[in-house]
Protein backbone atom coordinates (compact mmCIF):
# COMPACT_ATOMS: atom_id res chain seq x y z
CA UNK A 1 0.00 0.00 0.00
CA UNK A 2 1.16 3.53 -0.76
CA UNK A 3 2.10 5.50 2.26
CA UNK A 4 -0.39 8.17 3.33
CA UNK A 5 0.90 11.64 2.48
CA UNK A 6 0.46 13.27 5.86
CA UNK A 7 0.79 16.90 6.98
CA UNK A 8 0.20 18.98 10.09
CA UNK A 9 -0.01 22.75 10.25
CA UNK A 10 0.14 25.26 13.07
CA UNK A 11 -2.10 28.32 12.67
CA UNK A 12 -3.25 30.51 15.61
CA UNK A 13 -2.70 28.11 18.49
CA UNK A 14 -0.22 27.53 21.29
CA UNK A 15 1.45 24.39 19.80
CA UNK A 16 -0.17 22.36 22.58
CA UNK A 17 -1.99 20.17 20.05
CA UNK A 18 1.33 19.37 18.39
CA UNK A 19 2.83 18.63 21.81
CA UNK A 20 -0.02 16.21 22.42
CA UNK A 21 0.75 14.67 19.01
CA UNK A 22 4.29 14.03 20.28
CA UNK A 23 2.68 12.32 23.27
CA UNK A 24 1.67 9.52 20.89
CA UNK A 25 5.05 8.06 21.90
CA UNK A 26 5.62 4.60 20.40
CA UNK A 27 2.51 4.89 18.24
CA UNK A 28 4.56 7.40 16.23
CA UNK A 29 6.95 4.56 15.43
CA UNK A 30 4.03 2.28 14.55
CA UNK A 31 2.65 4.77 12.04
CA UNK A 32 6.04 5.80 10.65
CA UNK A 33 5.89 2.95 8.11
CA UNK A 34 2.41 3.89 6.97
CA UNK A 35 2.70 7.64 6.52
CA UNK A 36 5.03 10.01 4.79
CA UNK A 37 5.26 13.29 6.69
CA UNK A 38 5.33 15.89 3.90
CA UNK A 39 4.74 19.13 5.80
CA UNK A 40 4.74 20.04 9.50
CA UNK A 41 6.26 22.46 12.01
CA UNK A 42 8.40 19.53 13.17
CA UNK A 43 10.13 19.07 9.78
CA UNK A 44 11.92 21.57 7.59
CA UNK A 45 9.70 21.96 4.53
CA UNK A 46 8.93 25.51 3.44
CA UNK A 47 6.22 25.06 0.82
CA UNK A 48 3.00 23.09 1.38
CA UNK A 49 3.11 20.33 -1.28
CA UNK A 50 0.42 19.17 -3.73
CA UNK A 51 -1.47 15.90 -3.44
CA UNK A 52 -1.53 15.59 0.34
CA UNK A 53 -3.88 12.92 1.71
CA UNK A 54 -4.50 14.13 5.27
CA UNK A 55 -3.68 17.35 7.11
CA UNK A 56 -4.26 18.06 10.80
CA UNK A 57 -4.88 21.76 11.35
CA UNK A 58 -4.05 23.22 14.74
CA UNK A 59 -5.15 26.73 15.65
CA UNK A 60 -7.71 29.34 14.70
CA UNK A 61 -7.56 31.60 11.66
CA UNK A 62 -6.19 34.80 13.20
CA UNK A 63 -4.21 36.63 10.52
CA UNK A 64 -3.90 36.97 6.74
CA UNK A 65 -1.13 34.43 6.64
CA UNK A 66 -3.30 31.80 8.38
CA UNK A 67 -6.11 32.41 5.92
CA UNK A 68 -3.91 32.24 2.85
CA UNK A 69 -2.17 28.99 3.81
CA UNK A 70 -5.48 27.44 4.87
CA UNK A 71 -6.93 28.06 1.41
CA UNK A 72 -3.79 26.63 -0.16
CA UNK A 73 -4.00 23.56 2.10
CA UNK A 74 -7.63 23.03 1.15
CA UNK A 75 -6.78 23.10 -2.56
CA UNK A 76 -3.92 20.65 -2.13
CA UNK A 77 -5.36 18.19 0.42
CA UNK A 78 -7.93 15.43 0.27
CA UNK A 79 -8.93 15.23 3.95
CA UNK A 80 -8.73 18.05 6.47
CA UNK A 81 -8.99 17.40 10.20
CA UNK A 82 -9.66 20.36 12.50
CA UNK A 83 -7.22 19.54 15.28
CA UNK A 84 -8.07 20.91 18.75
CA UNK A 85 -10.43 23.52 20.16
CA UNK A 86 -8.76 26.61 18.65
CA UNK A 87 -9.29 25.21 15.15
CA UNK A 88 -12.87 24.11 15.89
CA UNK A 89 -14.25 26.89 18.11
CA UNK A 90 -11.73 29.75 17.95
CA UNK A 91 -11.20 29.06 21.66
CA UNK A 92 -8.80 31.40 23.48
CA UNK A 93 -7.46 33.23 20.38
CA UNK A 94 -11.05 34.18 19.50
CA UNK A 95 -11.70 35.86 22.85
CA UNK A 96 -10.57 39.10 21.19
CA UNK A 97 -13.68 38.94 18.98
CA UNK A 98 -15.67 39.97 22.04
CA UNK A 99 -13.96 43.37 21.88
CA UNK A 100 -15.86 44.30 18.72
CA UNK A 101 -14.88 45.04 15.15
CA UNK A 102 -11.85 47.19 15.91
CA UNK A 103 -10.23 44.52 18.10
CA UNK A 104 -7.46 43.83 15.56
CA UNK A 105 -6.16 47.32 16.36
CA UNK A 106 -7.09 47.58 20.02
CA UNK A 107 -5.31 44.40 21.13
CA UNK A 108 -2.09 45.53 19.44
CA UNK A 109 -2.43 48.93 21.06
CA UNK A 110 -2.92 47.37 24.45
CA UNK A 111 0.04 45.00 24.08
CA UNK A 112 2.59 47.14 22.23
CA UNK A 113 1.73 50.71 23.30
CA UNK A 114 -0.11 50.78 26.64
CA UNK A 115 1.70 47.70 27.97
CA UNK A 116 5.16 48.59 26.66
CA UNK A 117 7.82 49.42 29.22
CA UNK A 118 10.28 50.61 26.60
CA UNK A 119 10.18 51.34 22.86
CA UNK A 120 6.40 51.48 22.40
CA UNK A 121 5.44 50.86 18.78
CA UNK A 122 3.17 48.48 16.88
CA UNK A 123 5.26 46.12 14.72
CA UNK A 124 4.46 46.66 11.06
CA UNK A 125 6.56 44.76 8.55
CA UNK A 126 4.55 44.14 5.40
CA UNK A 127 5.45 40.75 3.95
CA UNK A 128 6.97 39.59 7.26
CA UNK A 129 4.49 40.28 10.05
CA UNK A 130 1.00 39.35 8.77
CA UNK A 131 -1.90 41.69 9.57
CA UNK A 132 -4.48 40.47 12.08
CA UNK A 133 -7.91 39.66 10.68
CA UNK A 134 -10.71 41.79 12.17
CA UNK A 135 -12.36 38.59 13.42
CA UNK A 136 -10.73 35.32 14.49
CA UNK A 137 -12.43 32.36 12.78
CA UNK A 138 -12.72 28.65 13.46
CA UNK A 139 -11.26 26.84 10.44
CA UNK A 140 -14.61 25.49 9.24
CA UNK A 141 -15.80 29.07 8.76
CA UNK A 142 -13.08 29.55 6.12
CA UNK A 143 -12.88 26.16 4.35
CA UNK A 144 -14.69 22.82 4.24
CA UNK A 145 -13.47 20.43 6.94
CA UNK A 146 -13.91 16.66 6.80
CA UNK A 147 -13.36 15.66 10.44
CA UNK A 148 -13.16 17.23 13.89
CA UNK A 149 -10.80 16.25 16.71
CA UNK A 150 -11.72 18.36 19.76
CA UNK A 151 -9.81 18.93 22.99
CA UNK A 152 -7.53 21.57 24.45
CA UNK A 153 -5.30 19.84 23.65
CA UNK A 154 -6.83 16.62 22.33
CA UNK A 155 -5.35 13.86 24.53
CA UNK A 156 -2.95 11.50 22.73
CA UNK A 157 -5.36 8.53 22.87
CA UNK A 158 -7.98 10.61 21.08
CA UNK A 159 -5.51 11.56 18.34
CA UNK A 160 -4.53 7.91 18.12
CA UNK A 161 -8.16 6.84 17.72
CA UNK A 162 -8.63 9.20 14.78
CA UNK A 163 -5.31 8.37 13.10
CA UNK A 164 -5.87 4.63 13.47
CA UNK A 165 -9.27 4.93 11.79
CA UNK A 166 -7.89 7.12 9.01
CA UNK A 167 -5.05 4.67 8.37
CA UNK A 168 -7.50 1.79 8.34
CA UNK A 169 -9.44 3.66 5.68
CA UNK A 170 -12.58 4.04 7.78
CA UNK A 171 -14.49 7.21 8.63
CA UNK A 172 -13.06 8.52 11.91
CA UNK A 173 -15.82 8.66 14.47
CA UNK A 174 -15.46 9.93 18.02
CA UNK A 175 -18.25 9.54 20.56
CA UNK A 176 -19.09 10.43 24.16
CA UNK A 177 -16.21 11.61 26.34
CA UNK A 178 -13.89 11.53 23.29
CA UNK A 179 -15.76 14.63 22.08
CA UNK A 180 -15.10 16.76 25.16
CA UNK A 181 -14.01 20.31 24.43
CA UNK A 182 -11.67 22.00 26.87
CA UNK B 1 -54.89 9.82 42.64
CA UNK B 2 -55.85 8.37 39.27
CA UNK B 3 -53.28 6.54 37.22
CA UNK B 4 -52.58 6.95 33.51
CA UNK B 5 -51.30 4.23 31.22
CA UNK B 6 -49.38 5.10 28.04
CA UNK B 7 -46.24 4.04 26.16
CA UNK B 8 -42.73 5.50 26.05
CA UNK B 9 -40.57 4.14 23.24
CA UNK B 10 -42.99 1.25 22.94
CA UNK B 11 -42.76 0.36 26.62
CA UNK B 12 -46.01 0.26 28.60
CA UNK B 13 -45.77 2.74 31.48
CA UNK B 14 -48.14 3.78 34.26
CA UNK B 15 -47.86 7.05 36.17
CA UNK B 16 -49.99 9.34 38.32
CA UNK B 17 -52.25 11.66 36.34
CA UNK B 18 -50.32 14.85 37.10
CA UNK B 19 -46.89 13.36 36.36
CA UNK B 20 -44.86 14.91 33.57
CA UNK B 21 -43.56 12.88 30.67
CA UNK B 22 -40.08 13.45 32.09
CA UNK B 23 -41.07 12.10 35.53
CA UNK B 24 -42.64 9.04 33.95
CA UNK B 25 -39.65 8.39 31.69
CA UNK B 26 -37.18 8.75 34.56
CA UNK B 27 -39.27 6.39 36.64
CA UNK B 28 -39.24 3.88 33.76
CA UNK B 29 -35.46 4.14 33.45
CA UNK B 30 -35.56 6.06 30.16
CA UNK B 31 -33.04 8.90 30.14
CA UNK B 32 -34.22 12.02 28.31
CA UNK B 33 -31.58 14.78 27.92
CA UNK B 34 -32.40 17.89 30.00
CA UNK B 35 -30.67 21.13 30.92
CA UNK B 36 -33.09 23.56 32.54
CA UNK B 37 -34.80 20.86 34.61
CA UNK B 38 -33.59 20.70 38.21
CA UNK B 39 -34.99 18.29 40.79
CA UNK B 40 -36.85 20.21 43.48
CA UNK B 41 -37.99 23.29 41.57
CA UNK B 42 -40.87 23.61 39.11
CA UNK B 43 -40.17 23.25 35.37
CA UNK B 44 -40.34 26.06 32.83
CA UNK B 45 -39.42 24.38 29.53
CA UNK B 46 -36.66 26.87 28.78
CA UNK B 47 -33.95 24.82 27.09
CA UNK B 48 -35.99 22.59 24.71
CA UNK B 49 -33.49 19.75 25.00
CA UNK B 50 -36.06 17.36 26.45
CA UNK B 51 -38.34 17.58 23.38
CA UNK B 52 -40.19 14.35 22.59
CA UNK B 53 -42.56 13.17 19.86
CA UNK B 54 -46.16 12.36 20.73
CA UNK B 55 -48.20 10.46 18.15
CA UNK B 56 -50.97 12.61 16.69
CA UNK B 57 -49.34 15.91 17.66
CA UNK B 58 -47.36 17.57 14.90
CA UNK B 59 -45.06 19.68 17.02
CA UNK B 60 -42.47 18.43 19.44
CA UNK B 61 -43.31 18.75 23.14
CA UNK B 62 -40.98 19.41 26.10
CA UNK B 63 -41.07 16.33 28.34
CA UNK B 64 -40.51 18.40 31.48
CA UNK B 65 -43.70 20.47 31.15
CA UNK B 66 -46.02 18.03 29.35
CA UNK B 67 -48.41 16.02 31.52
CA UNK B 68 -48.98 12.37 30.73
CA UNK B 69 -52.37 11.33 29.32
CA UNK B 70 -54.18 8.03 28.87
CA UNK B 71 -53.07 6.18 25.76
CA UNK B 72 -50.34 8.67 24.86
CA UNK B 73 -47.62 7.26 22.57
CA UNK B 74 -44.34 8.99 23.36
CA UNK B 75 -41.06 8.70 21.46
CA UNK B 76 -37.91 9.97 23.16
CA UNK B 77 -35.45 9.11 20.42
CA UNK B 78 -35.67 9.49 16.64
CA UNK B 79 -33.76 10.97 13.72
CA UNK B 80 -35.90 14.11 14.00
CA UNK B 81 -35.35 14.52 17.75
CA UNK B 82 -31.61 13.97 17.43
CA UNK B 83 -31.51 16.64 14.72
CA UNK B 84 -33.32 19.24 16.83
CA UNK B 85 -31.39 18.47 20.01
CA UNK B 86 -28.12 18.83 18.14
CA UNK B 87 -29.27 22.16 16.68
CA UNK B 88 -30.39 23.41 20.07
CA UNK B 89 -27.15 22.58 21.83
CA UNK B 90 -25.06 24.11 19.05
CA UNK B 91 -27.10 27.30 19.24
CA UNK B 92 -26.48 27.47 23.00
CA UNK B 93 -22.73 27.34 22.32
CA UNK B 94 -22.95 29.94 19.54
CA UNK B 95 -25.01 32.35 21.62
CA UNK B 96 -22.48 33.15 24.37
CA UNK B 97 -18.75 32.66 24.92
CA UNK B 98 -18.24 29.11 26.16
CA UNK B 99 -14.47 28.76 26.22
CA UNK B 100 -14.30 25.34 27.92
CA UNK B 101 -10.49 25.31 28.07
CA UNK B 102 -10.44 28.24 30.50
CA UNK B 103 -13.76 27.71 32.25
CA UNK B 104 -14.14 27.11 35.98
CA UNK B 105 -16.66 24.35 35.24
CA UNK B 106 -14.57 22.46 32.65
CA UNK B 107 -15.11 18.70 33.17
CA UNK B 108 -17.94 19.37 35.65
CA UNK B 109 -20.33 21.11 33.29
CA UNK B 110 -23.76 19.84 32.29
CA UNK B 111 -23.70 21.75 29.00
CA UNK B 112 -20.34 20.26 28.04
CA UNK B 113 -21.41 16.75 29.09
CA UNK B 114 -24.63 17.00 27.10
CA UNK B 115 -22.73 18.18 24.01
CA UNK B 116 -20.65 14.98 24.28
CA UNK B 117 -23.73 12.85 24.70
CA UNK B 118 -25.42 14.43 21.68
CA UNK B 119 -22.31 13.88 19.54
CA UNK B 120 -21.47 17.56 18.97
CA UNK B 121 -18.03 17.58 17.31
CA UNK B 122 -18.34 21.19 16.11
CA UNK B 123 -20.85 24.03 15.94
CA UNK B 124 -22.29 24.61 12.47
CA UNK B 125 -23.47 28.14 13.22
CA UNK B 126 -21.26 31.21 13.34
CA UNK B 127 -20.33 32.05 16.92
CA UNK B 128 -21.76 35.43 17.91
CA UNK B 129 -18.92 36.38 20.29
CA UNK B 130 -21.14 38.77 22.29
CA UNK B 131 -19.68 41.07 24.89
CA UNK B 132 -20.81 40.14 28.41
CA UNK B 133 -19.34 40.96 31.78
CA UNK B 134 -18.35 39.11 34.92
CA UNK B 135 -19.90 40.30 38.20
CA UNK B 136 -17.34 39.75 40.91
CA UNK B 137 -18.82 42.16 43.46
CA UNK B 138 -20.28 39.53 45.80
CA UNK B 139 -18.02 38.52 48.68
CA UNK B 140 -18.49 34.78 48.16
CA UNK B 141 -19.63 34.16 44.59
CA UNK B 142 -19.17 35.36 41.02
CA UNK B 143 -21.38 35.45 37.94
CA UNK B 144 -19.91 35.10 34.45
CA UNK B 145 -22.59 36.03 31.92
CA UNK B 146 -20.42 34.60 29.13
CA UNK B 147 -21.28 31.08 30.30
CA UNK B 148 -24.98 31.56 31.09
CA UNK B 149 -27.50 29.53 29.07
CA UNK B 150 -30.52 31.27 30.63
CA UNK B 151 -31.92 28.05 32.03
CA UNK B 152 -33.24 30.12 34.99
CA UNK B 153 -32.41 27.40 37.49
CA UNK B 154 -30.76 30.06 39.69
CA UNK B 155 -33.88 32.22 39.59
CA UNK B 156 -36.18 29.35 40.54
CA UNK B 157 -33.86 28.10 43.26
CA UNK B 158 -33.44 31.59 44.73
CA UNK B 159 -37.19 32.26 44.79
CA UNK B 160 -38.60 28.88 45.60
CA UNK B 161 -36.06 27.09 47.73
CA UNK B 162 -34.31 29.96 49.46
CA UNK B 163 -37.25 32.36 49.22
CA UNK B 164 -34.95 35.35 48.79
CA UNK B 165 -36.03 36.47 45.32
CA UNK B 166 -32.70 38.04 44.43
CA UNK B 167 -32.22 36.55 40.97
CA UNK B 168 -34.35 37.57 38.02
CA UNK B 169 -34.27 37.72 34.23
CA UNK B 170 -34.06 41.06 32.47
CA UNK B 171 -34.16 42.01 28.78
CA UNK B 172 -35.57 40.23 25.76
CA UNK B 173 -34.23 37.83 23.13
CA UNK B 174 -30.46 37.77 22.90
CA UNK B 175 -30.33 40.66 25.38
CA UNK B 176 -31.90 38.55 28.13
CA UNK B 177 -29.68 38.13 31.13
CA UNK B 178 -29.74 37.23 34.79
CA UNK B 179 -29.85 40.16 37.21
CA UNK B 180 -29.73 40.63 40.97
CA UNK B 181 -32.48 42.66 42.64
CA UNK B 182 -33.22 45.81 40.60
CA UNK B 183 -30.49 45.15 38.02
CA UNK B 184 -27.64 46.11 40.33
CA UNK B 185 -24.33 44.51 41.21
CA UNK B 186 -24.76 41.23 43.09
CA UNK B 187 -22.58 42.53 45.91
CA UNK B 188 -24.93 45.45 46.53
CA UNK B 189 -28.04 43.25 46.69
CA UNK B 190 -29.98 43.66 49.92
CA UNK B 191 -32.04 40.51 49.51
CA UNK B 192 -29.27 37.98 48.86
CA UNK B 193 -28.78 35.83 51.97
CA UNK B 194 -25.44 34.48 50.65
CA UNK B 195 -26.82 30.95 50.84
CA UNK B 196 -25.13 29.84 47.60
CA UNK B 197 -28.08 27.79 46.38
CA UNK B 198 -28.03 29.44 42.96
CA UNK B 199 -24.38 28.44 42.62
CA UNK B 200 -25.25 24.85 43.55
CA UNK B 201 -27.99 24.73 40.94
CA UNK B 202 -26.19 26.27 37.96
CA UNK B 203 -25.40 23.74 35.22
CA UNK B 204 -22.49 25.68 33.67
CA UNK B 205 -19.60 27.88 34.75
CA UNK B 206 -21.84 30.96 34.95
CA UNK B 207 -22.15 30.91 38.74
CA UNK B 208 -19.12 29.99 40.77
CA UNK B 209 -17.61 30.17 44.22
CA UNK B 210 -14.84 32.74 44.44
CA UNK B 211 -11.34 31.34 44.55
CA UNK B 212 -11.87 28.49 42.09
CA UNK B 213 -9.95 28.42 38.85
CA UNK B 214 -10.13 26.34 35.64
CA UNK B 215 -11.92 22.99 36.14
CA UNK B 216 -12.24 23.46 39.89
CA UNK B 217 -15.93 24.34 40.17
CA UNK B 218 -17.61 21.16 41.34
CA UNK B 219 -21.14 21.50 42.63
CA UNK B 220 -22.63 19.96 45.68
CA UNK B 221 -26.36 19.48 45.14
CA UNK B 222 -26.91 17.50 48.34
CA UNK B 223 -27.94 20.62 50.27
CA UNK B 224 -30.61 21.42 47.71
CA UNK B 225 -31.84 17.83 47.80
CA UNK B 226 -31.88 17.90 51.59
CA UNK B 227 -34.13 20.95 51.72
CA UNK B 228 -36.42 19.70 48.98
CA UNK B 229 -36.86 16.32 50.68
CA UNK B 230 -37.54 18.05 53.98
CA UNK B 231 -40.16 20.25 52.38
CA UNK B 232 -41.90 17.68 50.23
CA UNK B 233 -41.69 14.60 52.42
CA UNK B 234 -41.30 16.23 55.83
CA UNK B 235 -38.21 14.11 56.32
CA UNK B 236 -34.96 15.60 57.57
CA UNK B 237 -32.53 13.13 56.04
CA UNK B 238 -28.97 14.30 55.78
S1 LIG C 1 -26.85 33.21 47.27
FE1 LIG C 1 -28.94 32.47 47.84
S2 LIG C 1 -30.10 34.36 48.19
FE2 LIG C 1 -28.20 35.00 47.11
S3 LIG C 1 -28.80 35.05 44.95
FE3 LIG C 1 -27.98 32.96 45.33
S4 LIG C 1 -29.83 31.71 45.89
FE4 LIG C 1 -30.42 33.87 46.02
S1 LIG D 1 -26.55 31.65 35.82
FE1 LIG D 1 -26.48 29.40 35.64
S2 LIG D 1 -28.41 28.72 36.62
FE2 LIG D 1 -28.65 30.90 36.19
S3 LIG D 1 -29.67 30.97 34.17
FE3 LIG D 1 -27.45 31.13 33.82
S4 LIG D 1 -26.79 29.03 33.41
FE4 LIG D 1 -28.82 28.90 34.40
S1 LIG E 1 -35.44 20.25 30.48
FE1 LIG E 1 -37.34 20.45 29.46
S2 LIG E 1 -37.14 22.28 28.32
FE2 LIG E 1 -35.26 22.19 29.49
Amino acid sequence: MDRLKFATVWLGGCAGCHMSFMDLDEFLIDIADHIELVYSPVIDVKEYPHGVDVCLIEGAVCNEDNLEILHKIRRRTRVLVAFGDCAITGNVPAIRNQLGLKNGESVLQRAYLEGAQSNPGIPREPGIVPALLPRVMPVQEAVHIEYYLPGCPPPADRIKAVLAQLLAGTEPRLTGAQLKFG
Amino acid sequence: MAARTFTIDGKLVTAEENATVLDAATEAGIDIPTLCHLEGVYDVGACRLCLVEVTGIGKLLPACTTRVAEGMEIKTDSERLRKYRRMTIELLFAERNHVCAVCVANSHCELQALACRLGMDHVRYDYTFPRWSVDNTHTLFGMDHNRCILCTRCVRVCWHIEGAGTKNVSGRGSHSHIISDLNQSWGSSETCTRCGKCVMGCPTGALFAKGVTVSEMERDRTKLEFIVTAREKKQWIA
